[in-house]
Parts: C-alpha cells; sequence; structure tokens
C-alpha cells in the first residue's frame, strides 16, 4: 500500500492513495484514509483515526471516489484503527454504504460500541427523502391559488365586518360588557401615544407644502394663496391620511402582533373555551379605542400642520394673523368635517384589519409577523381606497 | 481540555438568582465524563435557573461554571464559541426556528460549524431524525408537527454536531411513554457508546430510574442541593423525608 499524502508509511501496491492521519488545523486528530486491493479482488478502504464532522470531509470525498472506481466488485472498509466514530462518522459509512449498493460493502472491525450506532440505520432507508416537498405548481395553478386565496380574504373580511358590526351594536346595547379598563389602556397607546410621530409628520407636511408651494407661487406675487392650499389640503385629506397610515403602521401592526400572539400561545383558543367571544372581547375595546382615538389625532394633525405652514409662511413675509385670517376665509366648516368624517370610517378600517390579521395567524413566530405585514399592507391599500371613494362621493354630493 | 478523569463540568460556589432574589447559593457539584446527571427538584426550586447558568445564558452573582476545562461564566469571543461548540441544548419547549423546516433546524449548526458538503450535512439531519422518529416529517415545519415531534426534533438539532455534553431540560414531557421509553435508550446507548455526557432536567421518575447515573435534588428553601447520588439509593435511604416524598411522588404533609 502507497500513501500518497500525509505521515504514515505505507508498502507499494499500485493504485493506492491515503488521506492524512496527522494533525488537523486546530491540533485534532484527523482522520485517515488507505486504499488498497486484496488479493481476493475486494478494494479494501482502510480507515483510521478519530471521525467526526470536524475530521471526515477529505475521507469522506475520497471514499465516495474509490468506490465509485471499484465498479462490480465488492469493497471492504476495514475500521480497526477507527478510534472515535460519532453521529457524523456513522453518516459517512452510511453513505459509502448506498454508494456501493446494497450488499456491495462491508464494514468490518468497526468498535462494538461504534457498530452499534451503524446499526441503527439502513441505509436504504436513508437513500430515500421520505417527505419530499410539495411538487412545485404550474402557473395557471399558482394563479388560480392565489385568486382562491383573494376570493377567501375578501369573504373573511365581509364576515369579520359583520361580526365585528354585530359586536360593536351589542356594545352600544349593552355598555356595561365593554371591558373599559382596557378600552382606556388602547387609548392610551394609540392615542397619546402616537401623539409625537403624529405631530412631527403632520408639522413636516406643513412646513413642505409650504416651501414647496410658496417658491414658485413667490414668482407670481402669489405667496398668500398657500395658506389656502394648506388650509384645504390639510383640513380636507392630508391630515386625516397620513394619521390614518401612520396609525395603520403603529396601532394596527401592534393590534395583530398582539392578538396572533395571543393565538400561537392559545389564549384565544381559551378565551373561546371559556364561552368568551373573542371578538367581543379582543376586537371590541380596540375597535373602540381606534374611534375615539383618531378623530383627535386627525384634529391634532391638521392643527399642527397649519401651524407647520405657518411659522415657514413668516419666512416669506407672511405673519401670522394674515395666515389666520386666510385661512379662515377659504376653508369652510363642511372642509374640515369631509376630512374629520373620514378619520372614522379610517378607525374602523386600521382596527378593524389588525384584529382580523392578527386572529387570522396560523402558529408559530414567523406568521406573527406575517400577521403585522399583512395588517400594514391591507390596512393602507384598504385607506387609499376608501379615500377615493370619499373623494367621488365628495364630488358627487358638490361637498 | 480536561483529562479523562476529570469531571468534564465542574460547578463552583454558584450563586444565582434574578433582580434582588436569590435561588441558588453557593452550588457546588461535579459531572464526571460520560454519566447521565439528572437535576430535580419542585416547581420553582431552580432547576432551570441551574441549567441556564450551566449553559452561560445568564450569568452568576458569583462562582464558575467550568465545562471541559474552561469557565463559560467567563469565557468570551472565540473561547466561548468553543465551549459552546462542546454542548448541545435541547430546551423545555423545543425552541424550533418557526420558519425553518424540521431538517432545516437540524441542519443550521452543521452549516455553521463544518465545512461538509450539503448532500453530507442532508444525509446527517436525516439520520439524527431518524433517530428520533422522525425521517417521515423532515421538510414539515415546527407549526405542522405536535408539541411532543417539536421536541423530538429539538433533541435532533442538539445532536447536530454530536457534542460532549448534552443538555435536556424536561426531554420526555409531553411524550408518550413508547417514545419516552425510546429515548431513553437512546441517550443510554450514546451515553455508553460515545461517552456523550447528558445534564437533564426532568420529573420523569421512571425515566430517572431507567438512565440515571446520579441525581441532585435541589430546594426552594434552602436554596441549594439537598440530596445527591444514585436515585434508588436516595428513595430508600435517604434520611431527608422530603426526598424520600419526592422519590414515592407522595403528597406533602399538612401542618396538623
Amino acid at each position: 500500500m502507497r500513501i500518497l499524502a500525509g505521515s504514515g508509511n505505507g508498502d507499494a501496491v499500485a493504485r493506492a492513495r491515503s488521506r492524512d492521519a496527522g494533525a488537523g488545523e486546530l491540533g485534532r486528530p484527523m482522520a485517515a484514509l488507505a486504499i488498497s486491493e486484496a488479493a481476493d479482488g475486494r478494494r479494501v478502504l482502510a480507515l483510521s483515526g478519530r471521525l467526526d464532522a470536524s475530521t471526515i470531509r477529505g475521507v469522506w470525498t475520497d471514499g465516495r471516489k474509490a468506490i465509485a472506481e471499484a465498479t462490480g466488485r465488492r469493497v471492504v472498509v476495514d475500521a480497526s484503527n477507527v478510534d472515535y466514530c460519532d453521529g457524523a462518522g456513522v453518516a459517512m459509512l452510511v453513505n459509502l454504504m448506498q454508494q456501493a449498493g446494497p450488499g456491495r460493502l462491508q464494514v468490518e472491525n468497526l468498535k462494538p460500541a461504534f457498530e452499534a450506532l451503524l446499526h441503527q440505520f439502513d441505509p436504504e432507508r436513508l437513500a430515500h427523502d421520505l417527505d419530499p416537498p410539495a411538487p412545485r405548481r404550474s402557473a395557471i395553478e399558482e394563479v388560480g391559488v392565489i385568486a382562491a386565496g383573494v376570493g377567501q380574504d375578501i369573504r373573511d373580511q365581509i364576515a369579520f365586518i359583520g361580526e365585528t358590526a354585530a359586536a360593536l351594536a351589542y356594545a352600544v346595547r349593552h355598555p356595561s360588557t365593554v371591558r373599559w379598563k382596557d378600552v382606556w389602556a388602547i387609548c392610551e397607546r394609540v392615542g397619546a401615544d402616537a401623539l409625537p410621530i403624529v405631530a412631527l409628520i403632520s408639522f413636516l407636511l406643513g412646513v413642505i407644502l409650504a416651501f414647496e408651494s410658496a417658491i414658485p407661487m413667490r414668482r407670481f406675487g402669489a405667496e398668500i394663496f398657500v395658506a389656502d392650499l394648506i388650509g384645504i389640503s390639510m383640513l380636507r385629506e392630508l391630515g386625516g391620511l397620513m394619521t390614518a397610515i401612520l396609525l395603520a403602521g403603529r396601532s394596527g401592526a401592534a393590534f395583530a402582533a398582539e392578538i396572533g400572539t395571543m393565538k400561537v400561545n392559545q389564549e384565544v383558543d381559551a378565551l373561546t373555551t371559556m364561552g368568551l367571544d373573542p371578538v367581543r372581547f379582543l376586537v371590541t375595546p380596540r375597535v373602540i379605542a381606534a374611534l375615539l382615538m383618531t378623530p383627535l389625532l386627525t384634529l391634532c394633525a391638521d392643527l399642527i400642520g397649519l401651524l407647520g405652514g405657518a411659522l415657514t409662511l413668516r419666512t416669506f413675509s407672511i405673519p401670522f394673523v394674515t395666515f389666520v385670517h386666510e385661512v379662515d376665509s377659504i376653508v369652510t366648516f363642511s372642509d374640515f368635517m369631509a376630512g374629520f368624517a373620514k378619520s372614522f370610517v379610517f378607525a374602523l378600517l386600521i382596527a378593524g384589519i389588525g384584529c382580523l390579521r392578527g386572529l387570522q395567524t396560523r402558529a408559530g413566530a414567523s406568521s406573527v409577523g406575517d400577521a403585522a405585514t399583512r395588517a400594514v399592507v391591507s390596512g393602507i391599500i384598504m385607506l387609499v381606497i376608501v379615500d377615493g371613494i370619499f373623494a367621488v362621493i365628495y364630488f358627487f354630493l358638490d361637498i | 481540555m480536561a483529562g479523562d478523569d476529570e469531571p468534564i463540568i465542574k460547578v463552583r460556589d454558584l450563586t444565582a438568582g434574578y433582580d434582588d432574589v436569590v435561588i441558588l447559593e453557593h452550588v457546588s457539584f461535579d459531572v464526571r465524563r460520560g454519566q447521565i446527571f439528572v437535576i430535580l427538584g419542585g416547581s420553582g426550586s431552580g432547576k432551570s435557573t441551574l441549567l441556564k447558568h450551566m449553559i452561560g445564558l445568564d450569568e452568576p452573582s458569583s462562582g464558575s461554571v467550568v465545562i471541559d476545562g474552561a469557565d463559560i461564566v467567563v469565557a468570551e469571543g472565540d473561547a466561548r464559541r468553543e465551549i459552546l461548540r462542546k454542548i448541545g441544548v435541547m430546551y423545555q419547549s423545543g425552541a424550533l426556528f418557526g420558519s425553518m423546516t424540521l431538517a432545516e433546524n437540524v441542519r443550521l449548526p452543521l452549516e455553521e460549524y463544518t465545512d461538509l458538503d450539503s448532500d453530507e450535512i442532508v444525509l446527517i439531519a436525516r439520520m439524527k431524525l431518524e433517530l428520533v422518529g422522525l425521517a417521515q416529517f423532515t421538510g414539515h415545519l415546527p407549526a405542522e408537527v405536535s408539541g411532543g415531534m417539536q421536541k423530538r426534533a429539538a433533541i435532533a438539532r442538539a445532536m447536530a454536531l454530536d457534542p460532549k455534553i448534552l443538555f435536556l431540560d424536561e426531554p420526555s414531557a409531553g411524550l408518550d411513554p413508547i417514545t419516552s421509553a425510546e429515548l431513553d435508550a437512546l441517550i443510554k446507548r450514546l451515553a455508553r457508546s460515545l461517552g456523550v455526557t447528558f445534564i437533564i432536567v426532568t420529573h420523569e421518575l421512571p425515566s430517572i430510574f431507567a438512565i440515571a447515573d446520579r441525581v441532585i435534588m435541589v430546594d426552594r428553601r434552602t436554596r441549594g442541593i439537598v440530596a445527591e447520588g444514585d436515585p434508588r439509593r436516595l428513595r430508600d435511604e435517604s434520611d431527608n423525608p422530603w426526598v424520600r416524598q419526592f422519590f414515592r411522588r407522595e403528597p406533602e404533609a399538612q401542618p396538623a
């Protein structure tokens, strides 16, 4: 036998190879493989050293090659010099048996303790994936599945709207059944805690609108009309919409994650088996809190947006009093109400979709993340669609 | 690395707790190489706290936990990674990664710690799952299998790198008696053939009598070890009535 690499000595036999049995990079003892041909024509793979995950990579590859080259012949793995063989070493032996084919490879002289590990496995059984992934669907099937999913989602949303409406109607008729302690706690999270971010965004919105429009309008000496632009756009549209989008990202996602985690932890199941309706228990307080807080935040956003615009226009020599007078002369109460009324519908959408996505959570941490993502995405999409519908309705009603 | 006669784990003067609450005080014990070592105790006695400190998840107020010659309490960076490479942990809930299939969960440590080819890693992962009877569920997500199956998959993941030491937190809880017995047999086989050391937190008395070489019992009243030794001897010969009561599953005597 000839050693091609490594520190061992060997006698010369043609077509023999070996992998080093010395120390590895980190001083760990390595596995070694010496290949020789027996007098009866069998190929002998002599393994030695330590067979574990950190040592076997080279001998595993060489072993497979040696078996592939020994076409039609029987192969013997001589393990008499194997000092240690853990699960990874056993995996290599099983793989070599699979490579050789049924009954063609024998493992000899493996220490009884390691042999007991090896005998736990059937190489034939392990050759097949017993839980293969489902076959990929064709593009047409995929479109059909997605369409069915969207259809089911719409049905779920309609059913949920019905359940929520029924629960709200019940709450109105029986206010004492509402968990008001929960409602106030959620109000704090949805309303008071969101005020700084709503204030910041709406202030910046007012500032940006004022700057972006005042500069071109100054060329025509029409800076004063920027006050009209800011007043109408903030009160009718932007104050409510921006607040709703912020709340969809903040509170809608929080509702979905909170209820989703409860679903994963079987807390929702516990409510059901206690005879408590999850919609009344979890959804109603959140919807009521959103209905109370979203219009108030919208009001704040409107005022702070106007303030941002007013402060900006001071740099264009338009005093604060002039700004207020201009806004007062052009913006009507119906403009204000057009934006304010929408905020109630937006509140229903944000809370409803957040809670629905939470209740649709299946199991596992990733599904909670999915629920939160879907709550934000579908919430914002619905907000934009409903806002568009409002715009059309207002147009026809001449509001 | 510790010599073969040296204890593979040495816990010395360990004091641990959370915030101002001391749960364990001046706890010391050794675990021998290849031993199946069971930590016992009533609810709230500090078993899981002890386990968390032994695997370096929590830092003790004082004391040391020396694993194979290196103190995990003070080890950092590569030294800590080297210690963690030697241990496998199965958490009480399984703690499988929900976005990965069972096979992917088992493959993860192999992909991170070894340079084996992907098809070799796939085979090793399949074999580990075969060992715990889950070969037909390799492609399932944790959420798609039962709690007992998740636990078995977690054991397979803990064994992925064939660590020298396996920490198992309540491995038999939630398993049917047959699977539980198979798991006991697997633990014994790995301990005897490969010299794997097991540290097991469990309440399952049949399992303890079947596999434990040595047990320690921790108690919240003494904040430490109240008994240690062979479980049968403790059951039959312990001077401590609470220990005998525990092993005989007798209800606590009510004060007159």
